[in-house]
């Protein structure tokens, strides 16, 4: 076997993925929160009662689920200044970004979407009742209560993002799998610089586990597991 | 002018009607119970008057303006904003058949949240009412206490308490009892009829005969999407003068 420990721990004692690591950080959480955003705007726009906007939607999410995800980053990155004659030109960081945002984005928009749906459509009806306006509806009393079932696959969500934020190696983005190999095409050292690469990443997510699982913890905390109160209705 | 004005209201769902010309005046401290056989439309009525349900023609008066709406210059209904939709809301209370709880509050809080959020009423006196009303429909004690921590009897006094805190100058109450267990309609009637003793205007959808004999001002029949019947209790149930009525009530005997 050929197996050199010493590259492994100076690669993985060394400075050299910090940087890369932050890099990691900040474009999964980029990434993320336009995401929850988009996917936030997306399930309102796929639950409107315009059938044009619900028809934007269907093709949105029908694009930016069906096609591969480094197909989407080739296309921010390489193709769009091609297809613009230069006039967009991302730099990667930023291509990079848009590019998982918005293929993150269809999936949240399906996330948030379930999760409104959970939720009883007379607590909605109720919250009118009351007076409230349509957002302070939804603010105060639908989105509390979907975060319940949104927030656990928002969590896998993040998790897999993490990991996906990898593929930006092909516009060389410089995150820790990108500079893992630059490394090996100087020293050749698959197995040990992978190993470390895998080191931080399994570091990181398991940071971000522990991070989603306090929030779920304070989301569904003082409620019912069970749906509320499932009786037979009668139609007046 | 009456509380309530009703005029000449149509409703359909797609093809099908389902209010054909609904006429109906409910003045201030009247008990309106309505009664009906399903799809007769009292609920959609009922729905329609806070604007739950949009309306097709006609129009409806609450406390002299016009619900949901602003009146063209032809006379055809023009949608108004969610806004002023919902400052009118505000003032009518409505109770469900199925309670509507927030689930993710306890008893005081969801008593608390439209005073606080919608009124803006300060938090403090906001929980202080809350927690009055909630004693006076006999749920001191269970102010912390989540919806599903609740009976159903218990949960329907707590929606009582809830719109009771928006203090509201229309009630109304779609079947609000149609959903409980036998032995718990009774605490919720109790508390409906003490709240008609204090003088609130009532529009209550029921299938509780008793109820509406004893407590209400006027019983109505809707059969077919029309208001058939329309009498004081003491006539409508002795003396009903539509044929519609007289099957109805033969039937719930």
């Amino acid at each position: 076997m050929n197996f050199d420990l010493n590259v492994v721990l100076t690669t993985l004692f060394s400075t050299v993925f910090l940087m890369p690591a932050l890099t990691t950080i900040g474009v999964t959480f980029a990434a993320m929160v336009i995401a929850i955003a988009v996917g936030f705007l997306g399930a309102l726009a796929a639950g409107s009662r315009f059938p044009a906007l619900r028809m934007v939607v269907q093709f949105y999410l029908m694009v930016f689920r069906g096609v591969p995800i480094l197909v989407q980053i080739v296309f921010w990155y390489n193709a769009l200044p091609i297809l613009t004659n230069n006039a967009i030109n991302l730099p990667p960081l930023a291509a990079g970004i848009i590019a998982l945002s918005l293929a993150e984005g269809a999936y949240m928009t399906e996330i948030f979407r379930s999760g409104f749906a959970s939720v009883d459509h007379g607590q909605r009806e109720a919250a009118r009742a009351l007076g409230m306006t349509g957002a302070l509806a939804m603010r105060r009393i639908v989105l509390p209560q979907a975060l319940k079932v949104i927030v656990p696959p928002m969590g896998n969500q993040f998790i897999a993002m993490l990991k996906t934020s990898s593929l930006l190696f092909v516009i060389a983005v410089p995150e820790i799998f990108a500079i893992g190999t630059d490394i090996t095409s100087h020293n050749f050292k698959y197995f040990e610089v992978l190993l470390v690469v895998s080191i931080w990443y399994l570091l990181l997510s398991a940071l971000l586990s522990l991070g989603i699982r306090l929030i779920e913890k304070r989301i569904t905390r003082g409620q019912s597991a069970v749906p509320l109160c499932v009786v037979p209705v009668k139609a007046g | 002018m009456a509380l309530v004005e009703i005029r000449a209201l149509h409703k359909r769902f797609g093809a099908v009607g389902v209010l054909h010309g609904i006429d109906l005046d409910v003045s201030a401290g009247q008990v309106v119970c309505m009664l009906g056989s399903s799809g007769s439309g009292k609920t959609t009525l009922l729905r329609c008057i806070n604007h739950l349900e949009t309306i097709d023609s006609g129009s409806i008066h609450v406390g002299g303006e016009l619900v949901g709406y602003r009146m063209g210059r032809d006379g055809h209904l023009i949608a108004q904003t969610d806004r002023a939709t919902s400052a009118q809301r505000a003032r009518i209370g409505m109770v469900f058949q199925r309670f509507n709880l927030f689930g993710h509050l306890d008893a005081i809080s969801n008593v608390c949240e439209a005073p606080v959020h919608v009124r803006k009423v300060p938090i403090a006196q906001a929980r202080a009412q809350a927690a009055e009303l909630l004693e006076a429909v006999g749920l001191a004690g269970k102010e912390h206490h989540y919806p599903h921590q609740l009976s159903g009897g218990q949960q329907q006094r707590v929606a009582i308490a809830r719109a009771l805190a928006m203090e509201p100058r229309l009630m109304l109450f779609d079947e609000p009892t149609s959903a409980l267990d036998p032995e718990l309609v009774g605490e919720v009637l109790e508390t409906m009829r003490a709240l008609a003793s204090k003088g609130m205007t009532m529009i209550i959808v029921t299938h509780e005969m008793n109820f509406a004999r004893e407590v209400a001002d006027r019983v109505i029949m809707m059969d077919g999407g029309k208001v058939v019947e329309d009498a004081p209790p003491a006539q409508f149930f002795s003396a009903p003068s539509h044929a519609r009525t007289q099957a109805f009530l033969a039937r719930m005997r």
